[in-house]
Formats: C-alpha cells, sequence, structure tokens
C-alpha cells in the first residue's frame, strides 16, 4: 500500500529523513513514535506530499509520488489526513465541513453527502452537533469531526499527525475510542502518537524514529516488552514513566 | 445682523426637491454599480497580487501603487477626457450610446477603490493561517478550489468591515463624478444653488443625505460583524 525506499528529506541543512525504508500494507494499523524533532511528523506528511521529498521512491496505493504525471489531488481525495490542530473549516457548520469535499471533489449530490454526514457523525457519537460550528465545540469533539471529515471520502488510507496532543487529557479517551473503531474495521491506519496504550492495544507495528532514522521496527509487545535499541529504551521509559 | 432669509421649502418640495431626489438616485445608481466591480476586480487584483508567477505579482504591485497613489479627480478627467483614445472601439461605442459621463465615472471609482480593496483582501488571506490551506489541500482541493471554498469566505468574511469602509469612501467619492457633469446629488445640489441662490439650505440638505447613507452603511456593518463574524471567532 504505501512504500519508502531509501528516502531523503532536508530542511536546508537538517537532515529530517534519513535514508526511510518502510513498507505498510493494506488494512495494516502502523503506529510512529520517537522524541519531538525526529522527524515523525514530516514522515507521514511525505504521504500524501504536503511535504515532497528530495530523494528516494515513494509509492503510495500504486502511485509514485516523485512521477510528475502522478495526480496529487487525486491521490489526496484517497488519503485521508488528521491533524494535530484538528483543522476544521470554521466559517462552516459541521455538516458542511464534512459534506464539502464530497459534493466539490467526489461530485456528491448535497442530500447524498448530507445524509452520509449524519451517518458518519452518528458513527462518532456527534449526531446533535451536525448544526454547530467548530468554534461551539471542545477540542474531542472537533477531533472527531475532522475525522468523520476525513472519512467522508471512503479514504483508502487515513493519516493521523499527533491527533490527541492537542488535547486535554479527558478528551484524549473519546478520540482514542473512535480510531480503535477504525483500525477494526480494517482501515489501512498510519499513526504519529504518543499514547502508547493506543500502540500497545491496537497498533499491528511500531516504528520507533530518532533524529531523521527508523531505528526500530517491531510488533507492540516485542517493542513494548524488549527494546533493542538504547534509545528506544530510553524514550520508553521518558513517555510511560509515572512523573510524565 | 444676519440678512440672509432661509427658506428650507426650496429643497423639501416642489421642482428643486425632486431635482435632489433624482441626484440621490444617480448618486446610490453609481456607487452600488462600482460597488459590485470594484469588489470583483479588487479581488482578482488582490489574486494577482499573491500569484506565483513573478511577472503577474509585479503587474498587480504596479497597479496597486499607481492608483492608489494618483488623485482621482485627476483619474476621472483620464477616463473621461483620455480614455476614448485608449479603449478599444467597442467599449467606446458603448459608452456614448449609453451615457459617457456615468460611464467614465463608474470606470474612474471602481479601478481607484478596487486598489484599496485588493489591499484589504489580501491581508485578509494573509490572516488565515496556513493550516487551513493545508487542510484543504489534504483533501484534495487544487490550490485555486481550496482558495474558492475554503480560503476567500474566511478572507471576506473578516475583511468586510473593511471593505464598507472603503464602499463608503467610494459613495463619498461618487461626488467628483460632478466634475464631468454626473448628475448625481452634489450636481443637483449645485443646480439648486444656482437657479435659487439658497445654497445653505441645498448643501445642508445634501450633506444630511450623504450622512444618512454612511450611516446605514456604518449599521450594517455593526450588525454584520455581531451576527456573522462573532459565531466564527475562536472562543
Amino acid at each position: 500500500m504505501i512504500t519508502f525506499k531509501g528516502v531523503h528529506k532536508w530542511f536546508k541543512d537538517l537532515h529530517v529523513l534519513n535514508d526511510i525504508n518502510l513498507h505498510v500494507n493494506q488494512g495494516e494499523v502502523l503506529v510512529v513514535c520517537g522524541p519531538s524533532g525526529s522527524g515523525k511528523s514530516t514522515l507521514i506528511r511525505t504521504i500524501n506530499k504536503l511535504e515532497p521529498i528530495n530523494q528516494g521512491t515513494l509509492i503510495v496505493d500504486g502511485m509514485d509520488l516523485s512521477d510528475s504525471k502522478t495526480d496529487i489531488n487525486q491521490l489526496r481525495a484517497e488519503i485521508g489526513f488528521v491533524f494535530q490542530q484538528f483543522n476544521l473549516y470554521p466559517h462552516l457548520s459541521v455538516t458542511r465541513n464534512i459534506a464539502l469535499a464530497p459534493i466539490k471533489i467526489r461530485r456528491m449530490s448535497k442530500d447524498e453527502a448530507e445524509s452520509q454526514a449524519a451517518a458518519l457523525l452518528e458513527r462518532v457519537g456527534l449526531i446533535e452537533k451536525r448544526n454547530a460550528y467548530p468554534t461551539q465545540l471542545s477540542g474531542g469533539q472537533q477531533q472527531r469531526v475532522a475525522i468523520a471529515r476525513a472519512l467522508a471520502m471512503k479514504p483508502r488510507i487515513m493519516l493521523f499527525d499527533e491527533p490527541t496532543s492537542a488535547l486535554d487529557p479527558e478528551m484524549i479517551g473519546e478520540v482514542l475510542l473512535v480510531m480503535k473503531d477504525l483500525a477494526q474495521s480494517g482501515m489501512t491506519m498510519i499513526v504519529v502518537t504518543h499514547e502508547m496504550g493506543f500502540a500497545s492495544e491496537v497498533s499491528d507495528r511500531v516504528v520507533f524514529m530518532d533524529e531523521g532514522q527508523i531505528l526500530e521496527e517491531a510488533a507492540p509487545d516485542e517493542f513494548f516488552k524488549n527494546p533493542k535499541h538504547e534509545r528506544a529504551q530510553q524514550f520508553l521509559k521518558e513517555v510511560l514513566s509515572p512523573m510524565h | 445682523m444676519l440678512k440672509y432669509q432661509f427658506d428650507w421649502s426650496v429643497v423639501t418640495s416642489g421642482k428643486y426637491f425632486e431635482w435632489l431626489l433624482s441626484g440621490l438616485y444617480t448618486t446610490i445608481q453609481l456607487s452600488l454599480v462600482a460597488i459590485v466591480f470594484s469588489f470583483l476586480l479588487g479581488l482578482v487584483i488582490a489574486m494577482m497580487r499573491m500569484s506565483n508567477a513573478k511577472p503577474v505579482r509585479w503587474f498587480a504591485h504596479g497597479y496597486l501603487e499607481f492608483f492608489r497613489n494618483t488623485p482621482l479627480l485627476v483619474q476621472i478627467f483620464f477616463w473621461y477626457f483620455g480614455s476614448y483614445k485608449i479603449l478599444p472601439t467597442v467599449i467606446n461605442d458603448w459608452l456614448n450610446k449609453t451615457n459617457f459621463e456615468f460611464g467614465a465615472a463608474v470606470i474612474a471609482l471602481t479601478i481607484y477603490t478596487s486598489a484599496f480593496i485588493a489591499e484589504d483582501i489580501r491581508s485578509g488571506v494573509r490572516s488565515i493561517p496556513k493550516e487551513q490551506l493545508e487542510a484543504a489541500r489534504s483533501s484534495g482541493f487544487s490550490y485555486v478550489r481550496s482558495m474558492q471554498y475554503i480560503i476567500l469566505p474566511q478572507a471576506v468574511r473578516i475583511t468586510i468591515p473593511p471593505l464598507i469602509n472603503q464602499f463608503l469612501n467610494l459613495t463619498k467619492n461618487s461626488s467628483l463624478a460632478m466634475t464631468i457633469g454626473v448628475m448625481e446629488l452634489t450636481y443637483q445640489a449645485r443646480q439648486v444653488e444656482s437657479y435659487t441662490f439658497k445654497g445653505f439650505e441645498a448643501f445642508t440638505a445634501a450633506t444630511l443625505v450623504y450622512v444618512v447613507l454612511s450611516i446605514i452603511i456604518t449599521l450594517m456593518v455593526t450588525y454584520y460583524d455581531k451576527v456573522v463574524l462573532s459565531p466564527m471567532k475562536a472562543r
């Protein structure tokens, strides 16, 4: 589904992605973790070309991202992206936020798109907020709407860039629950997160990054019980410590 | 002692009242047409100003500097006395057939005001966080459609208060059109003065009408800000 081969990226002199080789299968749930500044957000943002790569090959859903013939807008329509800061459209109601892209890009009728929006809101438990505006919702609610907005395009891949990092602790659970439900439905997901509970319970594989490199790649049980790399051990000690 | 005999009936009824009324009608017509066109043109210039293509950006920049920094009166004279030498025949024919004074005034007011509007819209667009564009692009919207559906609707909402100020200025500036013979409110007030020597009454009436027009526009901004803008603002 997604294949990185020898991918590099630089921000000026900073080597943010250093020889990334990674393959994600259809239906797989991959968690990417690592200290801040490790390049994990950049990694996930290259998959829908929010960040272009400088070197190497990146194939997503059969399309080569460095091929100029690849229609990037068409590819992006197949990939749902959930941001740390939700980024809902503040001038549109919750329903319009979800229905806009299906209407304008998928050419869905307004009625169909709005009933689909209602179904998705039902799924994320926010049907009663369908006429609200984003600023009237809590952070957790906004993020659930953002997930519904991404799902409205019937994506083949869902990318999550630290979806719970901007949330108050009591709202993290409701968002993770929606993501867990999505993972169990067979969606291909890549999740950048510090939520190690989610990683161990839901993911199929954990990738640990530091300084632009993938240092470790393992099944969650293996990764948490028996981290091989010294920096992964250090990282786990920090995020799992009760003082954190 | 004051020897002037006030006679307000001159401007409250009869022939001269009708002159003023028709002047008001022309002022509103002129302003509305120029408001619509200057907004659309301002939108286009703002987009050009933010374009990735350097020549387009430079052209827009030159346009802004040129039209913002020359007097409106000179621009009105230019379009009235000088434009037929450079405009295409089609437009000249149309202008002559309809009402050349009115057309020249619309062109001058539109172009002059569009330069200010373009800058207001541009700063509105720049105030929208770049994450909004990222969210739109990541859903599969092209740059142009992201602008159309997500960025510009927000930018225009934010820009409405300064835009209304520009519309207010445009309405007041439309009085300069009298210099090329457009029979708008100021022109008619002047006419009433010429025929009756009641200059005080005539121009007081005209002034009051401008004040009322401005108050109406200002009330619209306040209402807009309360009803449309505030639900959008972050809490």
